[in-house]
């Protein structure tokens, strides 16, 4: 059994609407030097893969094929334990 | 004998009901279709209604573009038949790449629901061939992830090649990337767009009849061949 974390963020060049939403409301909870925020999805995907190699492999198809977009998203896969 | 224009239900669609009813205005027979048959049960053309597929988890129309009955589809597009994504079915076109681009949340964050004009950029498509060229029509737009993108190379391509096939006139409610409400695959049977035609056939319901001539053109070029 692995757990591998797939990370997705909007590519830099995508506005990111509810990063900026955010960033408006930190200065009035007193956090006065954020200058900039950007919301991503973090999925855990547990596997019954043979080898942590194997387990990162399938991670980064599934991440590929269903997890990401490719127009509009970027990821990174990182294998947890 | 009249076309028979199928209309697929996804779990969470909502708009499927006036798009068969917008079908059987036009004149066509309605057929509905089941998300998980793969079965277009002899269709002449699909429309992918609007509403909130899979309760638009994971991205809007990410799931619904691997559903049994997307396998027919995608094939039978690729083969000419014609599609008409609206709205969610948009976005399912576009998640299952048989248009370029994808929509994404609304620059103002708002969902937006008004009536909106547009105008028809594309009259070589299957679905807007009894338009004029450079018509502007009002119909409702209702959406919180319609914002149309794609990169500077795709937008230039499609512009270049009339690809793009309804532009949002008199301000845009969403951000999309050079005021694209729509755009048509290079072959001109797969049309997609945000705002909603079905709800504009009848001026007792809707703002215009304005939405009926994308579904009396796909009738009139089915009967014609």
């Amino acid at each position: 059994m692995a757990k591998v974390a797939v990370d997705v963020m909007l590519k830099p060049e995508i506005l990111d609407p509810q990063g900026q939403a955010i960033v408006r409301a930190l200065p009035g909870l007193g956090f006065d030097q954020v200058t900039a925020v950007r919301q991503g999805k973090h999925f855990e995907v547990e596997l019954d893969a043979a080898d942590a190699a194997e387990a990162h492999a399938q991670a980064e198809k599934i991440a590929a094929t269903l997890l990401a977009n490719p127009v509009i998203e970027d990821f990174s896969v990182r294998l947890l334990d | 004998m009249t076309a028979r224009i199928g209309v697929v239900t996804f779990p969470g669609s909502l708009d499927d009901r006036d798009a068969l009813r917008a079908a059987r205005a036009a004149g066509a027979e309605p057929v509905p279709l089941w998300h998980g048959d793969h079965d277009l049960r002899g269709v002449d053309a699909v429309v992918l209604p609007g509403g909130f597929s899979y309760g638009d988890y994971l991205r809007a129309g990410a799931i619904a573009s691997f559903a049994p009955v997307m396998a027919e589809v995608v094939a039978a597009a690729r083969a000419g038949l014609p599609v008409l994504g609206i709205c969610n079915g948009f976005q399912v076109l576009c998640e299952s790449g048989l248009l370029p681009g994808a929509l994404i949340r609304n620059a103002g964050l708002h969902f937006v629901c008004r009536d909106q004009r547009l105008r028809v950029e594309s009259t070589d498509t299957a679905w807007t061939g009894e338009y004029a060229a450079g018509a502007e029509i009002v119909v409702p737009v209702k959406n919180g992830e319609g914002r149309y993108v794609a990169d500077e190379a795709t937008l230039d391509e499609l512009e270049a090649n009339g690809r793009v096939a309804f532009r949002y006139v008199g301000g845009n409610p969403n951000g999309a990337l050079r005021d694209i409400a729509g755009i048509r695959n290079e072959a001109g049977n797969v049309v997609g767009l945000m705002p909603h035609p079905e709800h504009a056939i009848d001026p007792l319901t809707g703002p215009s009849a304005d939405g009926l001539g994308l579904f009396v053109s796909v009738l009139k070029q089915l009967t014609a061949a």
